[in-house]
């Protein structure tokens, strides 16, 4: 057992169709040639869409992941940020957006290109959001979209929808965190959203979609994103 | 019996009078003075042992005010207890003296068995008298016709009222009552209940509290009855080596069995489910005479308990193997021996049990006490001490969680608008209510009706809208379907049920599955038998083909699908038990003070066993013996580490939260501190740099690591991770109806469209820290998981007396916590360390190649 120190971020570098992502441990990609931020299923206003349903979950969903995403924006500089999908809990998440959230909103996408890809929940394109809005894009030989799909050759993939976390043994006990899933040619990223749950890398949603030798869970501490074996890691 | 006569100015009714005499009874004191002040229409709280004929003189008033009913209709008499089972055992027993006394009173159970129809029928057309549970009163009072209901209303018996006033279903069933009385002002309340520490407190919580009652002297009339034969207690000297660890008593199992053998019916009570199961097995090993003996635990099946309860009840059982599932309950006449394996944790805890032996009063109750490690020995010794004294140490008065009045609020808008000045006064009558704060009530209002955020984003979709005549009302009928699904108190840890599949069929999948990994969605899913429930936390802790022990069998995990774990009979000889640190019940603050004072004084050892004596008299030699009022603090190395061990004797959750805030410090000062254990009696922490050489190179180091302001930052800091925070917040959110109880989340592959609490947790605490849910959550932890209240009183008692003796090696009293090292789950801090270590010897292992 190596000494290790607490206090130092571990840096975590994804290999996508051979190009080096920063894995950061708010659960989002940073491709520093290109300046690209990418980050999946924010699910903003899903604390709102409850509260239609009476279910009055703290109304600060919004605000925590806008805050997030802020951080990371002052600390990377993106010239893109690219959202893969669901970044919308519903088509009337747009409306339902409080004015000082769509202000903050408005000021993040100040000065940089922004892509909103569309997912499930967000098919529909929300109200008064600036941005772009596409089904799908590329950074060179990358697909960036909601759901993964078929791949060509040498080709790359980054994807959301399934909000993969992974469940793995440490001293003292078990641990279930958001990941990143990765092979070296397709990536899921984690949710983003603060009141995404997750679904376990071993379900069978994930089956086929990974080349299970290379396969790695690239799990999210607080400082730092350690990587693990599939198969280190544990059934729900 | 007593033969003592009846006050005078108290005459029983003649049809009763006779009817005692026909059974050769004469009516006992408190029979008689309950009867008096029913007629005076005081509320009374009557103190009785078991066996002193309490149910029938809770019910003597009722029965005999309802001798003649002139016009009477509805209901007179409501008696709520904390058990169904007790509830129905009750009706019986009531339903003789009626049929012979030729009574026309009609007596029913409500319970959540009784069917749709006859509950509606109860609200039509109700009985003479109406026994049961609090949740169902509950569910009564958030009904439009509860006032109509409850309108003549004359008496409301709490039964075990010691179990349950001290707890959440206690507050929601004290604002019930105070609901009751404003339904009925001429209701009285009585209470019954076993011996308590305090009567005053719940004499006071029988009682509508008054404003102008600053000095709370308004109590409820008292009435003791006299104490039994005193019990005939004993400690069991096993002629075996005492082991320094452990609770599984194996030592002393072949005395046990041999005690049962000679007994008639023998009740072993033991802390854990786990426990529970391991001596059952070891009983079974050894029962060459095939004794009928019987396992009862709360994870069981409902059925199988009920089965076992009823073998008792016909005294087909030779011995029960329990857990507190036994502390209360129905009278089982034949039993006239209890055992209880290991610590009792608490006096009052071990009086209960104890009086479980023999229900007749003029006869002692047989006890005998296993103690399963040397502190247990301790411990044991103090409360027969406790136990002979009549010393009492049962839970103090609590001040009403907010959660449950959140709850409450909603639960009356269910039953028809209120005023909420009406409420407010209502509310405040209620003893653990009286001090609550018109701006506690108003966030609780404001919770009902849209979650009461600073942000006020929801209150278009309010569940509670305010009438043009200022009273709130619900949104609409569907806000109270959905309260009758979560109405209630108890949160249970989150259960997979444990069902029982073929193994041949298991191996057929297997073959199978080898093709076809992932696809295989279970034909055989719901073949198997149900064997009960286990909690989710601790199954999580096996691997597939694990073994461990439940419902008496050696079982394997197969898989978790959904929410049940799939196992198989295994032919293992031993299990892979899990090491329970020894149940939920920490020792109790009287106790830990006995064993602190036994410990230190020599001249109290002559009644212990030898082995104990020696130990004590090393430990004596080698380091110390810890002072009464001194916390004693040993260092020593140990395998390339330095340990650093704590006596502070306050139970393993105070100990818990006192690990997680040391570590941190001890990081911050350097120390390397790599995971500590704790249980009831000592904590231990092992870090890379030497803490023992820290503490004498800085003057007062020691003093400052258990400084009282960890609970200031420090404690901030960590609450925002723990786990146990989260796990009381949830059970929080749940009761104050945040989340419902079948809020999604157990269905496997739903899960990433779910909300766990923890992230609800996470949001709510960053930006409104003082929202009333997080304020209830903290409430609970101060006492419930965390312990907060007790660590801080013991904090404040070693502020000037904290005594460092550093060692060369391991003294005989660190000996049972150095042991439960490795076996004991590590509480370790940062998960970012755990991830890392885990990853990187993941690493080593790879590049080794050896596992």
């Amino acid at each position: 057992m190596k000494p290790h120190s607490t206090q130092t971020p571990i840096p975590a570098v994804l290999t996508i169709a051979g190009r080096n992502f920063l894995a950061d441990p708010a659960g989002a990609l940073f491709l520093e040639e290109d300046g690209a931020l990418i980050i999946a299923d924010l699910h903003l206003e899903k604390g709102s869409a409850y509260a239609s349903r009476r279910v009055f979950l703290p109304p600060y969903d919004t605000r925590q992941i806008l805050a997030t995403l802020a951080q990371l924006i002052r600390l990377y500089r993106p010239r893109l940020v690219v959202a893969l999908g669901d970044s919308f809990h519903d088509t009337g998440a747009g409306e339902r957006l409080g004015t000082e959230e769509r202000a903050l909103l408005a000021s993040l996408q100040q000065g940089r290109d922004w892509i909103w890809i569309a997912g499930n929940h967000d098919s529909e394109r929300p109200d008064g959001i600036g941005g772009q809005f596409l089904d799908d894009f590329s950074l060179g030989a990358i697909r960036l979209r909601h759901i993964c799909g078929p791949l060509a050759e040498g080709a790359g993939e980054l994807t959301g929808h399934l909000h993969p976390v992974a469940k793995v043994r440490g001293r003292g006990g078990l641990l279930r965190r958001r990941c990143f899933l990765s092979d070296g040619r397709r990536s899921i990223l984690p949710a983003f959203g603060a009141y995404a749950g997750g679904l376990n890398i071993r379900d069978e949603a994930f089956s086929g979609l990974f080349a299970t030798a290379e396969a790695r869970a690239h799990v999210l501490g607080a400082r730092g994103v350690y990587p693990f074996p599939l198969q280190h890691c544990l059934p729900e | 019996m007593t033969t003592r006569g009846l006050p005078t100015n108290e005459p029983l009714p003649p049809r009763f009078a006779d009817w005692f005499a026909a059974r050769g009874w004469s009516p006992r004191d408190h029979q008689c003075q309950l009867l008096a002040l029913a007629r005076q229409e005081k509320d009374a709280l009557l103190i009785a042992p078991t066996g002193a004929g309490k149910t029938l003189a809770g019910f003597l008033p009722s029965l005999v005010d309802l001798e003649h009913k002139r016009n009477r209709r509805g209901l007179h008499t409501l008696y709520v207890s904390p058990l169904k089972a007790l509830a129905v055992d009750v009706e019986r027993n009531l339903q003789n003296p009626i049929a012979e006394m030729d009574l026309a009173i009609k007596v029913e159970t409500r319970t959540g068995d009784t069917s749709a129809t006859k509950r509606m029928r109860q609200r039509r057309y109700p009985p003479d008298m109406l026994l049961t549970t609090p949740e169902q009163l509950a569910l009564l009072l958030a009904t439009p016709d509860a006032e109509h209901l409850f309108a003549d209303l004359r008496c409301v018996i709490f039964d075990e009222l010691h179990a349950i006033a001290p707890s959440k279903r206690g507050d929601l069933l004290n604002l019930g009552l105070a609901r009751l009385r404003t339904f009925a002002p001429m209701m009285r309340a009585t209470g019954l209940s076993a011996t308590v520490r305090a009567p005053e407190d719940l004499q006071r919580w029988l009682v509508r509290q008054r404003a102008d009652d600053k000095t709370h002297t308004h109590l409820a009339e008292l009435i003791v009855a006299p104490a039994g034969a005193p019990a005939d207690l004993s400690i069991l000297d096993s002629d075996n080596i005492l082991p320094w660890a452990g609770h599984s008593a194996a030592h002393a199992l072949r005395e046990i069995y041999e005690a049962i053998t000679k007994a008639t019916m023998t009740l072993v009570f033991v802390n854990t489910r786990a426990q529970a199961e391991y001596i059952f097995q070891e009983l079974w090993r050894l029962n060459d005479a095939v004794l009928p003996i019987a396992l009862h635990h709360g994870s069981l099946d409902a059925g199988q308990r009920r089965k076992v309860e009823a073998a008792m009840a016909e005294g087909r059982l030779k011995a029960v193997v329990c857990t507190s599932t036994l502390d209360l309950g129905i009278d089982w006449g034949a039993v006239d021996l209890v055992v209880n394996v290991g610590a009792p944790k608490g006096a009052s805890r071990l009086a209960q049990r104890i009086g479980r032996a023999n229900h007749r009063l003029d006869e002692p109750s047989r006890a005998i006490l296993v103690p399963a490690n040397r502190f247990e020995v301790l411990e044991c010794h103090a409360a027969v001490d406790a136990a002979r004294a009549g010393i009492q140490d049962t839970a103090a008065p609590r001040s009403g969680a907010l959660d449950v009045l959140c709850q409450h609020v909603l639960g009356t808008a269910c039953a028809g608008p209120f005023d909420p000045e009406a409420l407010y006064a209502e509310i405040t009558g209620a003893a653990p209510y009286a001090q609550l704060s018109r701006e506690d009530f108003t966030a609780a209002l404001n919770f009902a009706a849209h979650g009461g955020y600073a942000l006020k984003s929801y209150e278009r979709f309010a569940k509670l809208r305010v009438m043009p005549d200022g009273r709130w009302r619900i949104a609409n009928g569907r806000i109270a379907q959905a309260y009758r699904m979560n109405c209630g108190t108890i949160v249970e840890a989150d259960m997979l049920k444990v069902r029982l599949v073929s193994s041949h069929a298991k191996q057929r999948q297997r073959v199978g599955a080898a093709k076809e990994t992932t696809r295989y969605t279970g034909a055989l899913r719901r073949g198997g038998r149900l064997l009960g429930e286990i909690e989710e936390y601790f199954i999580e802790t096996l691997r597939p083909r694990d073994t461990f022990l439940f419902g008496g069998e050696i079982l394997a995990l197969q898989e978790i699908v959904a929410d049940e774990a799939h196992v198989v009979r295994s032919f293992a000889e031993s299990p892979k038990i899990p090491s329970y640190a020894g149940g939920k019940f920490p020792l109790s603050t009287y106790l830990a003070k006995r064993v602190r004072e036994l410990l230190s004084d020599p001249g109290e050892w002559h009644h212990l066993p030898e082995q104990v004596v020696e130990w004590l008299r090393l430990q004596g030699e080698v380091s110390r013996l810890p002072p009464p009022d001194t916390l004693l603090v040993e260092t020593f190395p140990r395998g390339g580490q330095y340990h650093l061990v704590a006596y502070p004797f306050e139970g393993r959750l105070a100990h818990q939260t006192l690990g997680m805030l040391l570590t941190r410090r001890m990081e911050r000062a350097g120390l390397q501190p790599l995971g500590f254990v704790a249980n009831d009696y000592a904590l231990c922490i092992w870090s890379r740099a030497d803490s023992g050489a820290w503490c004498l190179d800085n003057q007062g180091a020691l003093a400052n690591l258990f400084a009282e302001d960890m609970l200031g930052d420090d404690l901030e800091e960590w609450l925002q991770e723990s786990a146990l925070m989260k796990r009381t917040f949830r059970s929080c959110a749940i009761i104050a109806g945040l989340i419902e109880r079948n809020f999604p989340g157990k269905e496997k592959g739903a899960r990433q469209v779910t909300i766990s609490t923890d992230l609800i947790y996470d949001v709510l605490r960053r930006h409104e820290p003082d929202h009333i849910l997080l304020r209830a959550a903290r409430a609970d932890a101060a006492t419930g998981l965390l312990d907060l209240e007790r660590l801080g009183h013991m904090l404040a008692r070693v502020r000037h007396g904290i005594l460092h003796q550093p060692l060369r090696h391991v003294s005989p009293l660190a000996v049972p916590i150095m042991l439960e090292i490795g076996r004991e789950l590590v509480y370790g801090e940062a998960q970012d360390a755990l991830l890392a270590e885990a990853a990187a010897n993941l690493l080593e292992e790879a590049m080794d190649g050896t596992p």
